[in-house]
């Protein structure tokens, strides 16, 4: 037997020993202990070193406010650091070390820091480490140096760099009601709102639902609690409309009842079931919240209240009770309130011997001389402890005459041995949901605690949460709220449960600490003291939410669930004002730390779609180079061996020019526009007009944004009187397709226009160049494809290899071109055929990089161009911009600033040094290396020109037309190219159309 | 936060597109009148409290819908159809006007 299991009692299961290690040495545990229960079983009582000072650290508490006890569990090489050992259970082969020590938790190095602790003060890093105000360590340089050793020496766990194995996943759950907690108050309105049959789900944090029912002692109906609340589960079980979550923290309270919560699915299993998760995020929206949430209690403040062996009444009280642990044999309490009466009952019930009992009131109810007697301790009131003795572990504490009005009296004091002292400073509802719901907290001066105002919008508190500390009173609150979520109407009378014990008196005497000399802890996490409270308060800092940043105070993972109220209370008697005055600050999600892997889910590594065209294969088959464009992928060069990129494009670019090449475009952006009213539809989207395109012929089309700025630009089908196919930028798709669906929608909802993205219903595959025509000739069946039959612009449907196609002669290449769309399916069949009609001829597969020489070439414009800042005239696009009609933009565009002088100005460059320009790079008058400066422009994009033999560019530059024939010169000082170029017009090659028009 | 669209039913706020303050009013298409324009291009009201705005179902039936929503609860009182509904649901404001 364990030194400190009691012989019989818990709620463990004794017949099963589960073995675990911690800090390399191995134990054993029952079933449903946690990490905290076995280790104390043990007789361990040293659980870690503190954040700043390394003070040895025990356990303060049995649940998901532990400041004190945090490890890290290892699972093969993933490490997670900081979990309480208190949220931890036990599973055969876990394995968890202590923190923040070194080189053990018994002999560690840094706990020197408390010999000098006096200096390690609120903000002691920040004052200390200020650099010099002058030199190489000037400011906060110093500080960043320095940073990285503190750091090192400061903290808490440390995190892994191995990948997570494990699998997280996300559900969503909706729900009339969802009741958070499973106490008694917890239990009683799930019951009531599933028979009222709301579809209800029940949140447990816990592995065990029933919360203090599992540990109060008490009886409820004849029954021990326990056995009632598994009772209730059970009958809950049997509703078809109840869902229960055990170990699930509802960490987060969102706009519109959606509420966030983390299931621990397979943390305290040796191996997950097969397809579990580890964790399973739940993103819940219920109609209504019943928050029964409980609350915590507070430690008191007095020097050494850190020790090893101090803790929490309640916690001790759950120890024996539930895991049949006894926290120590010689106990002391330490209150200022009844509750803890009954913890020292309950030890002494478990073979503990209770030595004192020291309330701070001057005088405590009979019910409390009662149970002080029960326990068998001597009752000192008026008393307070103002020390405590041993090195890791409690030996003893110190204890002196204490009255709230005059503090202590150190005349009396005395010295009692105990190796635990268990510790109640009253409670604290847990309003953590509801403040993040919104809710402003109000100060009971009664309970001495910050209480949830009356009931919110989508959420009605009950039991410990509302300040309501009786068991029975708990229930008959959760029953109404359980009621009131399901929208049933109150009952006139309720019958409480009859629960055994009668309640104590729940109101503690307002004190939260006790003056003495010695370090007395506020945050245990953070290791702020009552004095750095004091401290900041007279450094100036007077509104607590500075208190809470300059001290950290709350600002731990624990994030002040038992510190906050004390640190309040010590800050508003500094200020010399009530408590509510002071004010408190926000909870903000996470109630309790999660884990980011459940956030993520299944939601990592690239998230991106990859958009593949139908082609895509062929292009991979035959040595393309892919470029990711936005989603799509597309060729960038067909590269030969041995070939660089600017050879490939130079020798695709320049094979198309002599004989043809083809180009993929089945990702431009395709939309159509269907009705009556497109005719009139695009005429007001377009800068130019449509409505008198004939059937059968395509139109260069020019889109501006109100602002009267180019937006989009492409050509557009007309197939029939009222079906057209816009075609738009690849990387404008979508934004074109919502730009038009507005207007249709809210501006113009008269217009009888349909519109359809039909962007991946085809493929389009764009072959030009001189022999163009003649390869189509040879494989299009059912069209002819001549001047006559098939002009500029002309659109007519045949067939390729038996497939129907859409043949459009249009050209981006400025040679002899045709667009050529087959359905998306027959988009790789209709290719072949092309590649083989092309191979007599020599045609070529080209990519983005002769697409992109080929355009510039020839002047066109794309992205890099209309950039978000260039109107029509900018880029010499004026004629496109109707006079006859208004459109898109044609109100905003002849603004003063859009038509002045010295605007950037489409223009083209020829690299006079005969070296290749870059895009970004600036355009000035004259060099000045030295001082780079008077920018005229940039290149928005740059090549080598086959066709001309040079190296070549398009920029917008100042001036435009006006600087054509003009040297200028590139000056891009990140790459360190400076050099001539000569200002040209932006159409480099066959300026009149020539070979387009064939 | 949910939007209940009046075609798809309650659907969560990551489906819908924010297409802007629902209290602008175009101009005539032929007017020049540059003060209106530019009171419609570029001004936006940006309340505390009921604002009328316009969202897109774009992941859904990509319906445009004129949404009533207090800005600092993200409580939705009202979306209907921009089509049917261009009005906003709470009268429309002055452009400029002080919420």
């Amino acid at each position: 037997m364990s030194p400190r299991r009691t012989p019989s009692g818990g709620r463990i299961d004794r017949l099963r020993t589960i073995r675990f290690i911690f800090d390399g040495t191995a134990y054993t545990g029952h079933q449903g202990d946690t990490l905290a229960s076995a280790l104390l079983a043990n007789g361990v009582s040293l659980f870690g070193r503190s954040f700043k000072y390394h003070r040895p650290r025990g356990v303060l508490t049995a649940g998901v406010d532990e400041p004190n006890a945090l490890v890290t569990v290892l699972r093969g090489e993933v490490r997670e650091p900081n979990i309480p050992a208190t949220m931890v259970e036990i599973h055969d082969g876990l394995t968890a070390v202590s923190q923040n020590r070194f080189p053990s938790l018994a002999y560690d190095v840094s706990a020197i820091n408390q010999l000098g602790g006096k200096f390690i003060s609120a903000g002691f890093y920040y004052k200390t480490f200020m650099g010099p105000l002058i030199g190489p360590l000037k400011g906060t340089r110093f500080w960043m140096l320095c940073e990285k050793i503190i750091r090192r020496a400061a903290g808490l766990g440390r995190a892994g760099h191995a990948p997570d194995p494990s699998r997280y996943e996300r559900m969503n759950a909706f729900c009339d009601v969802l009741v958070v907690g499973s106490g008694p108050a917890g239990l009683a309105a799930a019951l009531e709102a599933a028979q009222s049959g709301a579809r209800v789900i029940l949140a447990e944090l816990d592995p065990c639902f029933g919360g203090s029912a599992n540990w109060s002692g008490e009886k409820i109906d004849g029954e021990p609690a326990a056995t009632w609340a598994s009772d209730v589960v059970g009958e809950l079980k049997a509703h078809g409309n109840v869902r229960l979550l055990k170990r699930t923290t509802v960490w987060g309270y969102y706009d519109g009842n959606t509420l966030a919560a983390i299931e621990r699915v397979g943390d305290h299993k040796d191996a997950p079931a097969r397809g579990a998760p580890r964790h399973r995020h739940w993103t819940i929206r219920a109609k209504s919240v019943v928050l029964a949430t409980g609350a915590f209690e507070r430690p008191l403040v007095f020097p050494g209240n850190d020790r090893p062996g101090v803790m929490m009444a309640s916690a001790a009280m759950r120890y024996a009770n539930q895991y049949g642990v006894l926290p120590g044999e010689k106990i002391a309490v330490l209150a200022n309130n009844d509750s803890a009466y009954r913890a020292a009952v309950a030890l002494a019930k478990a073979g503990a011997r209770i030595v004192a009992i020291a309330d701070l009131r001057p005088d405590v109810s009979a019910a409390c001389r009662k149970l002080a007697t029960e326990a068998g301790a001597e009752l000192l009131t008026g008393h307070a402890v103002i020390g405590t003795e041993g090195g890791k572990k409690l030996s003893g504490v110190k204890l002196a005459p204490f009255s709230a009005a005059s503090g202590v009296s150190k005349g009396n004091a005395r010295d009692i041995g105990a190796d635990c002292l268990v510790v109640s400073g009253g409670w604290s509802p847990t309003i953590h949901l509801a403040s993040q719901a919104g809710a402003r907290p109000l100060w009971s001066d009664d309970l001495q605690a910050f209480l949830p105002p009356e009931a919110g919008k989508g959420w009605i508190g009950a039991g410990a949460f509302n300040g309501t500390f009786s068991t029975a009173e708990a229930i008959s609150e959760g029953f109404a709220a359980g009621r009131k979520a399901a929208g049933q109407p109150a009952l006139e009378t309720t019958t409480l449960p009859d629960v055994e014990p009668a309640p104590l008196d729940p109101n503690p005497a307002p004190v939260f600490e006790i003056k003495a000399k010695g370090k007395a802890f506020v945050d245990f996490q953070h290791d702020v003291t009552a004095d750095d409270v004091r401290l900041a308060h007279l450094e100036g800092f007077v509104s607590v939410e500075h208190l809470k940043r300059y001290t950290t105070l709350g600002m731990a993972t624990d994030q002040g669930k038992g510190s906050n109220v004390p640190g309040l209370a010590i800050m508003a008697e500094a200020l010399g004002k009530p408590i509510p005055e002071v004010g408190t600050t926000r909870f903000r999600p996470p109630y309790a730390p999660v884990s980011v892997g459940a956030l993520a889910a299944e939601r990592f590594g690239d998230l991106k779609p990859d958009r593949l065209t139908p082609m895509h294969d062929w292009h991979l088959e035959n040595g393309a180079t892919m470029y990711s464009a936005g989603l799509w992928f597309r060729p960038m060069i067909y590269g030969g061996p041995g070939e660089t990129i600017e050879q490939a494009y130079v020798r695709e670019a320049g094979a198309t020019r002599e004989t043809a090449g083809i180009v993929d475009v089945s990702t431009l952006g395709k939309i159509a526009v269907q009705g009556p009213d497109a005719a009139e539809f695009l005429d007001r989207v377009y800068s130019n007009v449509f409505s008198t395109l004939p059937v059968g012929k395509a139109r260069y089309g020019l889109m501006l944004r109100e602002d009267g700025l180019v937006f989009d630009d492409g050509t557009t089908w007309r197939l029939g009187e009222h079906d057209f196919l816009m075609t738009t930028t690849t990387a404008n798709a979508g934004k074109v397709m919502q730009h038009l669906e507005y207007f249709l929608d809210v501006v113009w909802p008269d217009l009888k226009v349909h519109l359809t993205s039909v962007t991946d219903q085809w493929a389009g595959a764009a072959i030009g160049g001189p022999r163009a025509r003649e390869i189509l000739a040879s494989c299009v069946t059912g069209t002819r494809v001549d001047n006559e039959a098939l002009p500029f612009m002309g659109i007519v449907h045949g067939e390729i290899a038996g497939a129907p196609v859409m043949i459009c002669r249009l050209s981006f290449s400025g040679e002899m071109a045709f667009e050529v769309y087959s359905g998306a399916g027959h988009g790789t069949h209709v290719w072949e055929a092309l590649i083989e009609a092309g191979k007599p001829f020599g045609m070529v597969p080209y990519g983005l990089e002769a697409l992109g020489t080929m355009r510039i070439e020839k002047g066109h414009v794309t992205g890099a161009e209309i950039d978000g800042r260039t109107s029509a005239r900018d880029l010499h696009l004026g004629w496109m911009l109707s006079k006859k009609k208004p459109f898109i933009g044609s109100a905003m565009m002849d603004r003063e600033g859009l038509s002045a002088s010295g605007r950037l100005e489409l223009v083209g460059l020829i690299s006079l040094d005969n070296r290749p320009l870059s895009g970004g790079a600036h355009i000035v008058e004259e060099v000045d290396t030295a001082n780079p400066h008077g920018s005229l422009g940039h290149i928005t994009a740059a090549c080598f020109s086959p066709a001309l033999g040079k190296y070549i560019a398009l920029a917008l530059v100042s001036g435009g037309k006006a600087r054509h024939g003009k040297r200028a010169h590139v000056s891009d000082p990140l790459r360190n190219r400076f050099g001539p170029v000569e200002i040209v017009s932006h159409h480099f090659f066959d300026p009149e159309g020539k070979r387009m028009h064939g | 936060m949910l939007i209940t669209c009046p075609y798809c039913g309650p659907r969560d706020v990551s489906e819908f597109a924010y297409q802007g303050d629902g209290n602008r009013t175009r101009p005539d298409p032929a007017s020049t009148d540059p003060e209106a324009w530019n009171a419609y291009v570029y001004d936006r009201l940006n309340p505390a409290g009921l604002h009328n705005e316009i969202w897109q179902h774009a992941g859904g039936c990509r319906a445009h819908l004129a949404v009533v929503r207090d800005t600092l609860t993200h409580e939705i009182s009202s979306v209907r159809f921009a089509r049917e509904h261009g009005a906003p649901a709470h009268g429309r404001r002055k452009p400029g006007a002080k919420a």
